[in-house]
């Protein structure tokens, strides 16, 4: 049995994640997306390695979509309209919804912008969510017979869910982007602990990392690196929080003045701040910060940006923030409109058209999907300072906040806005983390000073400030995620190589977990879980759940020896339960296997069971047994002259305890008993058990008539060998 | 509805039970519950706690609820202490507190060993069939379900399918008299995906939206002859489609009549529902994915066509107050809550009308406000299978056993019947019944099953081998794992012997080995008639002793011992 898993598509890259897993004869897709970067045949998995004569609908069992981004999703109208997969899809009801947003959004730009034919149209979008099945999380969805899906909370964007897919005994969760800790306004991933043979993990070394490289790729490329490492040592070592968020806000700011203080942070940080230049700004900074923190979706990363956008307003400027309809416009809306109530800001915020209302809908209507802070507050999404936007305002005096599509300027409103406020140095314009390159937000991340548009230049004067809120998990997260659910395999993608083969490195040294990176279009094997089936009898089961104690006496004996102080009496004891299950599986032809406990067997079989079982009269001579244990025993026992029964064992059990380290002793007075040995005091003049000749007329030789079955044979030969003092040469 | 009585068993000492509830069910329950809790509050403000018993709402409904047979597990013997007043807020939050809530399908696991499961029933939002799983089979509870509904989501009949009991309780349409007219599903019939369509055709769906309508033209009829109209909110779904509908109606009747909603959680209880999408039918859900409120009382509200408050005597209520109106308020037993004031108010106004649900006895219900001029409208919605439709319908789920009220016999026979058998039940009676699988389902690690010796068994025809490992129940399974410490104990030896040994065969087995001895049979024992003993003195002095049912070897070597013990194995059979 085997997981065969194909990767179509993020295989030692970020974009257009597709990966087809083969479980036990089952077929998934996991994910459908499409590669922002290109626009020739590298943009869509190569779909033809799934099936040569591309019959897909035999060749898939069903599609899971984990999230609404467009690398996981851009694809799948291709797929479904004109490759002619019609098969079942699956997603979460947020993503569902807001899917066809995100396409018909895509759709537009590539059409207007690219004059690029289109590769589906609406109709195709339409239709193909037409097969959608939409589930919840945590629904156990049965695909067919033998396919069960559950999807799990992954954080991220709305509607963002893990995978998990079983068939048979073999299971597997594919993540998607995931993050571990809760941020803005969603919550951290949740997933049950599940038996895995196989963790597809999507690895996206963004978070925290990637906003410093944002922020820093303008002036200090060659440092990132070291930045990266320096700041998150200092994460690591900083406790107050405000502090916190004050160095991440000042590490981020691209100017020169920062490199010392970045360079001094490591050492020096406190002193180095409160008697710099920027006390004022730190002041500024911590009413702002502890404001921040209060919010409803407080993070760090969330705070630079209203901080920002705050000084900006401040200062009597207009901010531009060019989004799309989607994720973070509501979200940076949550975070300022609840900044606004707090600082208690006048400054309007817009939307633009475009975006408004019917986003927010979606957002009302999903609000169970998002992190319990927001969820608590009714009404998250009905933001009390926004109001709609009008083109005469464009124009009009004094700060204000602005909405407005499309992201990355490539044409519509946003760029409309952006001619009027560009020239001035008061205004701000942020821009999304990510912009395809030719459009006028990558232009303008890349320090562009003048823009050129449609003929007339424009002189950019105004504040650019790049939002690098990625949600994406962490190399910390993904450790975390793996260590959680420990599956037999871990499958990287959705990363740079580099990068991925260090934490490669790290899961298979650190974890113990096979882990493998492959590229695109490569093919993975693996093995999977099977196991073998039978009814299994009442008797059975209760005989596996009955206690089985052990009783050890801790430690060893150089221990006990070294740390003399402890006597025999206070020696802790170590209790041990641990439930040995033993039956009998039994075939019979044409019959399925069962398992029964053994009394069981003879009675399906009509025999009687005959035992097996060890006797042996062991002479023990008694002064040889009296000098070894005085030493340790109280004065009243030493007295003990002439042994009687129960005197005898107990010398006994004080010299075997001392000698054996397992088993537990039992003295029952008139004999004693090790697991199935069994002892008593011989006082027969002729035993049949007693087979050594020549002892018996030695003096002061007591004899014990031991029994014990075959399963204690070993142990039972140590004890006699005890007794006979065989062993005292050794010591 | 069902879960009204809760806080009662969770605010008993000692109550620990796991209570399961779906979350839509739970949260709604909640507010529900709350607001009952504000009403008793309120009616004893007005008038008084002098009825130490609590109001009328808790004897005949809460109570009714719990048989006897759960109150002594949940309470002991002691049932006394129920009743005990009625609860307070504190007493619902606690309740809450300890309920797990669940999702349709989301399996929750008790205890390792059951798995617990939720499937949509149709009837209300959150409402639910429960399937419990566990080794040893599965049983279904089937309580009122409903093919279409027009908020929940349809009932999910396929979760349900193979199931090996059906516990049937959708006792809902009791006291209908329809007549069952089975010609229409005949038995031959094996498509079940055609019968079921058969079953949930829309028949109903369309009955149920023309009693909506039926209901919104009287409603219309009586505010145009200037009467107001007070609809008592009963079941949560039935209300929010109920509104919607009368306001579409008001809207094709161009009337300009104000609908007010006059209850304490009426608020949140509308935000809630308008944020459920994965708790309702497939058309509301259409309405997400276009962006749509999932109710169309979002879009009402904003226009104020829809006006909200918490209590009658709201000042916002009083300013805004307009008749005629419709108005929608708890509580249908019209013994709590603002239905009391507006009843009080219309009663004697012969074009007001008042709507009430079926089950609602209507006599009783308007006893305190006699005389009555009001009119009175009682319909009553689909709150469960209908009769005709239940023997199709048990027979396309496939079980093994079905549980069916005694109370139905005479209505449903299962004489024709020969996929199932069916057993009937009646209240408080324990019913056993046979276990469902002989045997538990274990799974074997493949690790273990690789190092499986087995034993042929030449009498029995038997493949034998002894199964170690550690045994775990997790998740409903039980599965069999390799031991921690592996090696440490790889004894292949038999430990279970049977069978006979033969003094010549052993004599010849042991000289094969090396070892000579010779067979003296013991007369004088009584007990070991047919036993004898070995006397070994070759290589060394040892002795065998073989009874019936034990042999026992002395031998001071242990390689002995060990090589006897397999000359004994070897005449043994053994595992």
């Amino acid at each position: 049995m085997a997981i065969d898993c194909l990767v179509l598509g993020a295989g030692q890259e970020v974009g257009k994640s597709c990966v087809v897993v083969t479980i036990n004869g089952k077929r998934i897709m996991f994910d459908c997306g499409m590669h922002m970067a290109y626009n020739d045949h590298r943009q869509y998995p190569d779909f033809s390695r799934i099936s040569k004569s591309c019959d897909f609908n035999n060749a898939i069992d069903c599609i899971v979509i984990t999230h609404f981004h467009l690398d996981h999703i851009g694809a799948l109208p291709y797929f479904t309209e004109i490759c002619g997969y019609n098969g079942p899809i699956y997603m979460t009801y947020p993503t569902r919804a807001l899917a066809p947003i995100m396409l018909e959004d895509y759709r537009k730009v590539l059409v207007d912008r690219r004059g690029e034919v289109e590769q589906f149209t609406s109709d195709h979008i339409a239709e193909c969510m037409k097969k959608v099945i939409a589930v919840d999380l945590k629904q156990t969805v049965q695909v067919d017979k033998d396919l069960q899906i559950r999807a799990y909370y992954a954080g991220h964007v709305l509607g963002a869910a893990m995978f998990y897919a079983k068939v048979g005994d073999s299971a597997m969760v594919y993540t998607g982007d995931y993050n571990m800790t809760p941020d803005r306004h969603l919550g951290a991933a949740r997933i049950d602990r599940l038996q895995l043979d196989l963790l597809i993990t999507d690895f996206d070394f963004h978070g925290i990392c990637l906003v410093f490289q944002f922020t820093f790729c303008k002036c200090y490329n060659s440092e990132i690196e070291y930045r990266n490492s320096l700041f998150i040592d200092y994460a690591a070592a900083v406790s107050d929080t405000v502090d916190y968020i004050i160095v991440s806000y000042l590490i981020s700011l691209p100017c020169p003045e920062m490199e010392a203080l970045a360079f001094g942070l490591r050492s020096t940080y406190a002193t180095t701040v409160r008697d710099s230049k920027y006390a004022r700004e730190r002041e500024f900074l911590k009413a702002a910060a502890s404001s921040v923190l209060h919010t409803a979706v407080a993070s760090i990363l969330s705070f630079v940006v209203i901080i920002v956008v705050h000084k900006c307003v401040a200062g009597g400027g207009k901010v531009l923030i060019p989004a799309f309809a989607l994720g973070r416009a509501q979200e940076l809306c949550i975070l300022l409109d609840d900044y606004w109530e707090r600082m208690n800001l006048r400054v309007p915020i817009y939307f633009s058209a475009g975006l408004t209302i019917q986003a927010n809908m979606y957002y009302k209507m999903l609000i169970s999907w998002t992190s319990q802070k927001v969820k608590e507050t009714y009404n998250a999404f009905d933001f009390k300072n926004v109001h709609n936007f009008d083109r005469s305002l464009i124009d009009a005096p004094g700060p204000c906040v602005l909405f407005a599509t499309p992201g990355m300027l490539t044409g519509g409103f946003s760029l409309e806005v952006f001619k009027h406020w560009a020239p001035s140095e008061m205004n701000l314009i942020t821009l999304p983390g990510y912009c395809l390159a030719g459009t006028i937000g990558n232009k303008l991340m890349s320090g562009n000073p003048t823009i050129e548009l449609e003929g007339t230049k424009i002189d950019v004067r105004c504040q650019i400030h790049q939002l690098a809120f990625s949600p994406h998990t962490d190399g910390k997260g993904i450790m975390d995620l793996v260590k959680f659910l420990s599956p037999q395999h871990v499958i990287l993608v959705h990363g740079e190589k580099p990068k991925m083969a260090t934490l490669k490195e790290r899961i298979q040294s650190e974890l113990g977990i096979k882990c493998c990176d492959p590229a695109n279009n490569e093919s993975v094997c693996i093995p999977s879980t099977h196991y073998v089936k039978a009814g299994a009898s009442d008797a059975f089961i209760r005989s596996c759940l009955n206690p089985n104690f052990q009783f050890l006496k801790s430690g060893s004996e150089e221990k006990s020896v070294s740390g003399s102080k402890c006597t025999e009496g206070t020696l802790p004891l170590w209790i041990k339960d641990e439930r040995v299950a033993e039956g009998i599986l039994v075939l019979e032809k044409s019959e399925k296997a069962k398992v029964v406990h053994q009394d069981e067997l003879l009675l399906m079989l009509g025999e009687k069971r005959h035992e097996v079982q060890f006797a042996y009269c062991c002479p023990v001579n008694v002064d040889e047994l009296e000098k070894f244990t005085t030493t340790s025993l109280t004065p009243t026992a030493r007295m003990l002259r002439d042994p009687n029964k129960s005197s005898l064992i107990r010398l006994l059990v004080a010299k075997l305890s001392r000698k054996l380290s397992e088993g537990n002793i039992q003295d029952f007075g008139e004999h004693l008993q090790v697991e199935s040995f069994h002892l008593s005091v011989c006082l027969k003049d002729t035993c049949p058990y007693r087979i050594t000749n020549g002892l018996e007329d030695k003096p002061r030789t007591a004899f014990f008539c031991c029994t014990w079955s075959a399963a204690d044979d070993k142990l039972a030969r140590k004890i006699i060998s005890a007794m006979e003092n065989r062993d005292l040469v050794e010591t | 509805m069902g879960m009204l009585g809760l806080p009662f068993l969770t605010r008993m000492e000692g109550f620990s039970a796991k209570i399961y509830i779906t979350e839509a069910a739970a949260r709604i329950g909640q507010l529900m519950m709350e607001e009952l809790i504000c009403m008793n509050m309120e009616y004893r403000q007005f008038y008084g706690a002098e009825e130490s018993s609590g109001p009328q709402w808790m004897k005949w409904e809460e109570l009714e609820l719990l048989p006897s047979a759960l109150r002594k597990i949940a309470l002991g013997e002691d049932g006394s202490e129920l009743g005990g007043g009625c609860p307070c807020i504190a007493h619902v939050k606690d309740c809450i507190s300890k309920v797990q809530t669940l999702r349709f399908g989301e399996e929750a696991c008790y205890n390792g060993i059951l798995i617990i499961k939720a499937f949509s029933s149709g009837l209300d939002i959150g409402a639910c069939n429960w399937i419990i799983s566990g080794a040893k089979g599965n049983i279904a509870y089937i309580s009122g379900s409903n093919f279409a509904s027009g908020h929940a989501m349809d009932f999910d009949y396929r979760a349900i399918q193979g199931s090996d009991l059906i516990l049937y309780s959708d006792l809902s349409s009791l006291d209908s008299t329809e007549d069952i007219d089975q010609s229409s599903f005949s038995d031959d019939n094996n498509n079940w995906e055609e019968l079921m369509n058969s079953l949930s055709n829309y028949d109903e769906s369309v009955e149920e939206m023309e009693k909506l309508a039926f209901i919104c033209s009287c409603a219309i009829d009586s505010v145009k002859a200037g009467g107001s109209v007070l609809i008592p909110i009963n079941r949560v779904g039935v209300f929010l489609q109920l509104l919607e509908q009368i306001a579409i109606f008001m809207e094709c009747s161009s009337l300009k009549i104000p609908i007010y909603i006059i209850s304490s959680v009426a608020e949140e209880l509308l935000a809630y529902t308008n944020t459920i999408p994965e708790w309702l039918c497939k058309q509301r859900q259409e309405k997400l994915f276009s962006g749509d409120p999932l109710f169309a009382h979002v879009k009402l509200i904003k226009e104020k066509k829809i006006h909200v408050f918490p209590a009658v005597h709201s000042p916002k209520l009083l300013m805004n107050w307009q008749e005629p109106c419709i108005v929608f308020s708890p509580h249908w037993s019209l013994r709590l809550g603002p239905t009391i004031h507006l009843l009080r108010r219309w009663s004697g106004d012969h074009n007001s009308l008042l709507v009430l649900e079926n089950e609602v006895d209507a006599e009783l219900a308007v006893l305190p406000f006699k005389p009555i001029s009001m009119k009175v409208l009682q319909c009553s919605f689909l709150s469960g299978k209908k009769l005709q439709k239940v023997q199709p319908l048990l027979k396309i789920l496939q079980p093994k056993l079905v549980l069916f009220p005694e109370e139905w016999r005479t209505h449903v026979s299962f004489s024709d019947v020969t996929s199932f058998s069916v057993s009937h039940y009646s209240e408080n009676e324990t019913i056993h019944i046979p276990s469902l699988k002989e045997s538990a389902e274990l799974e074997i690690a493949a690790d273990i099953a690789s190092k499986f010796q087995w034993r042929m068994l030449k009498q029995k025809k038997l493949n034998i081998t002894r199964l170690k490992g550690r045994l775990f129940v997790n998740h409903g399974k039980h599965q069999l794992l390799p031991e921690n410490e592996p090696g440490g104990s790889s004894q292949t030896r038999p430990f279970l012997h049977w069978g006979s040994p033969d003094p010549e065969n052993l004599l010849a087995e042991l000289s094969k080995m090396g070892i000579n001895g010779s067979v003296e049979r013991c007369m004088t024992d009584a007990e070991s008639e047919d036993g004898f003993t070995v006397k070994v003195q070759d290589p060394e002095k040892s002795m065998i002793e073989v009874r019936a049912a034990v042999t026992v070897i002395s031998a001071a070597d242990k390689n002995l011992a060990s090589r006897i013990v397999k000359a004994m194995e070897n005449i043994l059979e053994g595992i």
